[in-house]
């Protein structure tokens, strides 16, 4: 009896030295997603989320204090890839998640009547989307422009506004086929 | 493993055989006995400015200039790109965006023309004699006329002529096979213009280099494969037609070259880089016409047909005249048809609108009546493996259904979703009418729509990174001249202060912003 | 003008669908039902009815209960073919209730709880077969000797009435044992199987089907010419009954070549019992089963040599419905093995390598 007791305990104590030695000797540094989740990002410190820059911003996610869905410009994809990378725990539900997909890409159209070339959105731009010069009418290079709402911000004339980015033959593709036997969720 | 399988036996000799492929009804009959006809001066041309793969054409017209036939309004553009011709002679009404011949109804760059029904031609291209000619100035000729891949696939002719250059090639075929049900142009244009098909084809194997060429040209065809057989010697002493058996997708490039050479082109690659270029019978024509003749490609020989046309025919039409037209001179539509094709209908595209024009690589106009088409409902998969016999690429459809379906778009490339060609064998076969096609058009879409975003996103961060380090630069450039003034400023203070000792301190101007 | 269908191609369809192959296979299903009808009676005909028709109002209520558009799906006819199967393969003179309790296991248990047709891993009617042979070995094993409808001694519609909804009613069955078991349990006994045959039916008459047996197993055949008939349709193709069949006669054989005495023939194997309404209809079923050729040979095979295993080494007779169910199992792994190879790809996936002397 005493001897089994031993046995056991002596087999107990031992394994559990060897497990723990391992977990020292083998431990493996959690890799800081901060870094990952400000990859995933746009990158373009547009502010559009309530934070200083995409850094502040990823930082935020990764402590939980942000929600998935902070990129407004990210859209539906970066969402996605916060949760991926930062888990549910700053999944914003999946109602949101679907809200955004309506949205589409955003890009910021100027109304040439309205623009008095003032150049406060074409210095504001974050990725230099927006040309023109002092006294002339401003436009957007739709392939660079983000959707981050910074220019319809400063507008003083409110000559901008936010359209979804128009598709074309090229970025157009076939709807997914739907199938309508299954009930509609 | 290969299984044997009997077809194998009634096969020729000469021929290889091909996996899967589907044998639908061909309809064929409905216009192959209507001989070529010219259709009259359309009221109004519409030119796309794309109407090939690759970068859409430079525009060279302004509204309200007069245009000869023949006259170049369009440029190409980079080195993937082809030549826009006027096709008649009018008046230039509107240069700007129209709806395109495509599923979308989306707008593509146009130049629209009235034409004055005078039909002037302005010059042609320069004379060439390709008997004496260069290979390199035939294939500048044939990019200078404009001509692309008239099978449907428009990819420009010229640079396939160039091929030459990069691989050594030895054989030349001639796609004829002519697999899509309903369409007969190219049938008719081997019965009727033989002698100039055959021409073209002599031209474009000089131009390649090739000791080789096989006009292939399915069994179905007799009259075409008797036509080009007297014509053959046109086309060069080692010409030859081979009637290759009537099965869809025979005329899928990859799979024509295995029909006829036995060579499996690899996964991603090119069929020159086993030394065999394959050309349309409708491009030949185009060259014979553009190296000939100097006529630029502005013209093309189209089938219009299915039950819902009332009189089914094969027309020469100009390139841009609007489909509503083509219909009207074939007596107009045949009830409420519930569909209407450009193209044949395994791989033809659907349009919304019958305003659009006619473009270079449209082989037919197809209105389809619901008993032709048979769509139905889809159904849930019941995993007969139809859709894996048929599949001539060896794919397994329902397998890359299922996962696109559930959104693993990769997950479906992993599985061959890329091999596609979207010749439709599958979606043909499937007993519960899953739109299987379209789910794989789908996904190779969206696909390459995130790929143009990630790539994009890329860029603006490249952007942003650009602005940041300019702004830095400019904030530390502010930096050092507010620190270079306020050193002067103290540097003539001291001065001052020594000139004038005893004198009350002057208060220092504040450096401005 | 008029809204036209926009979809992607092909525009085009072959006139197949699934409602007409589940047709074709009651067709071919067809001369083998008649002939046990013809030799059972009026009782095989009832349960032949009632299991049908169990079958398909389970199917209703399951896709009313599921949402789905119940007139499309029912209309598909693959609950007709389940209960049809199913039928076939039951007692002739079970009562009522098996029919209906093996309808439900094959409908609701074996189908629609995966999700419906395409979604089920096992073949419903086999499910089925094997629950009610496992939970209710009785009533599983009481097998009649053929009695023609008309025949003097065979029941009329109200005596058939009273064996199928009243438990028995008064007729004296014949009963008696199927070959199967009957040969099964001689060789148990330690009797030589030389005079085990001499006892029981001959060859010719398993062929033929004049012999007890499930409802519509009895004659090779009739199911043989159903079968073929089906491969002609091509509504199957002939790899997996070629392979079922070739492994069963080839295991068996050689079984028979090492010791006459106590392993039956490859003939009476391929004659008796499920195996070949196994072959050619329920190993078949396109749901459970591998897609490409080289993967259903592997399957029809497995299957084959199972049951002849089953059948030789097995606690139970026969062995059709065990080893349907076991090679279902493996269908997902066959399949993943056994893809195509992809044009341009080796077997591997990568892309072909061009061959340096390319040239014709």
């Amino acid at each position: 009896m005493i001897e089994a007791i031993a046995t056991m305990s002596a087999l107990g104590v031992g394994l559990g030295i060897v497990l723990g030695v391992a977990a020292r000797k083998f431990h493996v540094e959690t890799p800081p997603i901060v870094d990952e989740i400000e990859a995933a990002l746009p990158g373009t410190n547009c502010g559009q989320c309530g934070f200083a820059g995409c850094h502040a911003a990823a930082e935020a996610v990764a402590d939980g204090s942000a929600v998935a869905t902070v990129c407004p410009p990210g859209g539906r994809e970066v969402a996605l890839k916060l949760v991926e990378i930062a888990g549910p725990s700053c999944h914003a539900g999946g109602a949101d998640l679907a809200g955004q997909e309506d949205a589409g890409p955003m890009a910021a159209f100027i109304f040439e009547d309205h623009c008095t070339g003032c150049t406060k959105c074409y210095k504001r731009c974050p990725t230099d989307a927006i040309i023109g010069a002092a006294k002339q009418i401003h436009s957007v290079i739709f392939d660079a422009c983000i959707g981050c709402d910074a220019c319809v911000e400063v507008c003083p004339t409110e000559a901008i506004i936010m359209r979804s980015k128009p598709r074309t033959l090229r970025n157009w593709y076939w709807p997914k086929p739907e199938e309508h036997f299954e009930p509609a969720a | 493993m290969k299984l044997f399988s009997l077809s194998s036996l009634r096969r020729g000799a000469d021929m290889f055989s091909i996996r899967g492929g589907i044998h639908p009804e061909t309809n064929k009959y409905l216009s192959a006995k209507s001989p070529i006809e010219k259709m009259p001066m359309p009221s109004i041309i519409r030119v796309p400015l794309q109407q090939h793969i690759g970068a859409e054409a430079v525009p060279l017209v302004k509204r309200d200039d007069l245009v000869l036939k023949g006259q170049l309004i369009g440029k190409a553009r980079g080195p993937i790109s082809a030549n826009v011709h006027a096709p008649t002679s009018g008046r230039v009404i509107a240069v700007g965006h129209f709806t395109a011949p495509h599923p979308s109804g989306l707008p593509v760059a146009t130049i629209t023309i009235r034409p004055d029904g005078e039909d002037r031609w302005g010059p042609h291209l320069p004379r060439l004699r390709p008997e004496d000619a260069d290979p390199k100035d035939i294939a500048q000729r044939v990019m200078e006329a404009g001509i692309v891949g008239m099978g449907g696939a428009t990819f420009p002719a010229a640079v396939k002529l160039n091929l030459r250059e990069r691989y050594p090639l030895h054989t030349l075929i001639i796609n004829a096979a002519e697999c899509e049900p309903y369409l007969t142009c190219d049938d008719r244009l081997l019965r009727e213009r033989a002698e100039e098909v055959a021409d073209g084809i002599w031209i474009m194997a000089k131009a390649l280099g090739v000791e080789k060429v096989i006009v292939a040209i399915e069994s179905n065809k007799p009259d075409a494969i008797e036509a080009m057989r007297r014509h053959i010697l046109a086309a060069g002493p080692n010409a030859r037609v081979m009637r290759v058996p009537t099965l869809y997708p025979m005329g899928s490039e990859k799979h024509l070259v295995q029909t006829v050479t036995g060579l499996e082109t690899p996964a991603r690659a090119l069929t020159a880089e086993l030394g065999v270029v394959v050309h349309n019978a409708a491009t030949a024509h185009a060259v014979h016409k553009a190296v000939r003749y100097g006529e630029p490609l502005i013209s093309r020989v189209l089938t219009v047909s299915g039950h819902g046309i009332k009189r089914p025919a094969n027309i020469e039409v100009l390139i841009g005249t609007p489909v509503s037209e083509i219909i009207d001179h074939c007596g107009g539509l045949e009830g409420e048809p519930e569909r209407i094709l450009l193209g044949g209908p395994m791989m033809g595209l659907p349009i919304q609108s019958l305003r659009v024009p006619v473009i270079k690589g449209t082989n037919g106009i197809l209105a389809l009546q619901k008993t032709e088409s048979r769509q139905k409902a889809a159904m849930p998969c019941i995993r007969c493996g139809g859709c894996i016999k048929v599949c001539p690429c060896g794919l397994m459809p329902m397998e890359m259904h299922a996962r696109i379906r559930n959104d693993d778009l990769d997950g479906a490339v992993d599985i061959g979703l890329l091999d596609c060609i979207a010749c439709g064998s599958c979606s043909f076969n499937c007993p519960s009418n899953i739109q299987l096609v379209q789910g794989f058009n789908y996904a190779k879409g969206r696909l390459a729509f995130k790929q143009s975003q990630k790539h994009q996103q890329e860029e603006t961060k490249r952007l942003a990174d650009a602005r940041n380090i300019r702004q830095e630069a400019i904030a530390e450039a502010k930096r050092q001249a507010m620190a270079k003034r306020k050193a002067e400023m103290a540097e003539r203070k001291k001065a001052e202060a020594a000139a004038a000792s005893g004198a009350a301190p002057e208060t220092p101007k504040e450096a401005a912003e | 003008m008029t809204v036209r269908v926009v979809s992607s191609g092909p525009h085009a369809h072959s006139m197949f669908s699934v409602t007409q192959t589940m047709a074709m296979v009651a067709v071919c299903l067809a001369p083998a039902t008649g002939l046990g009808f013809y030799q059972f009676g009026w009782p095989a005909i009832l349960l032949f009815l009632v299991t049908i028709f169990s079958a398909v109002a389970f199917e209703a209520v399951c896709l009313i209960v599921a949402q789905r558009p119940v007139a499309r799906f029912l209309l598909d006819g693959s609950a007709v073919l389940t209960g049809w199967i199913l039928a076939m393969t039951l007692p002739p003179w079970a009562p009522w209730w098996v029919g209906t309790v093996g309808a439900f296991i094959a409908i609701v248990i074996g189908k629609q709880v995966y999700g419906g047709i395409g979604q089920n891993m096992f073949n419903p009617a086999m499910v089925a077969r094997a629950m009610l042979l496992i939970s209710l070995p009785v009533q599983m094993t009481v097998w009649v000797l053929p009695d023609p409808l008309g025949a003097a001694g065979a029941p009329d519609l109200w005596q058939s009435l009273a064996i199928t909804f009243g438990g028995g009613g008064d007729v004296d069955a014949v009963s008696s044992a199927s070959t199967l078991g009957f040969v099964s349990a001689q060789l148990g006994g330690g009797l030589p199987l030389d005079q085990i045959m001499a006892q029981t039916f001959s060859i010719r008459d398993l062929f033929y089907g004049h012999v007890p047996g499930s409802l519509g197993e009895t004659s090779a055949a009739l199911i043989l010419a159903g079968g073929c008939l089906l491969i002609a349709m091509r509504i199957i193709t002939w790899h997996i009954p070629v392979a079922v069949l070739g492994a069963a006669a080839a295991l068996s054989g050689a079984l028979h070549w090492a010791d006459p005495a106590s392993f039956p023939s490859p003939l009476w194997h391929l004659t008796s019992g499920a195996l070949m309404l196994c072959a050619f209809f329920i190993a078949t079923d396109y749901v459970t089963s591998p897609v490409s050729a080289r993967g259903q040979l592997i399957y029809g095979a497995g299957t084959g040599a199972l049951i002849v295993i089953i059948r030789t080494w097995g606690s139970f007779p026969e062995g059709a419905a065990f080893a349907v169910l076991l090679m279902n199992a493996c269908t997902p792994l066959i399949d993943t093995y056994t893809r195509p190879r992809i044009f341009g790809r080796d077997r591997k996936g990568k892309p072909l390598e061009i061959a340096k002397g390319a040239r014709p």
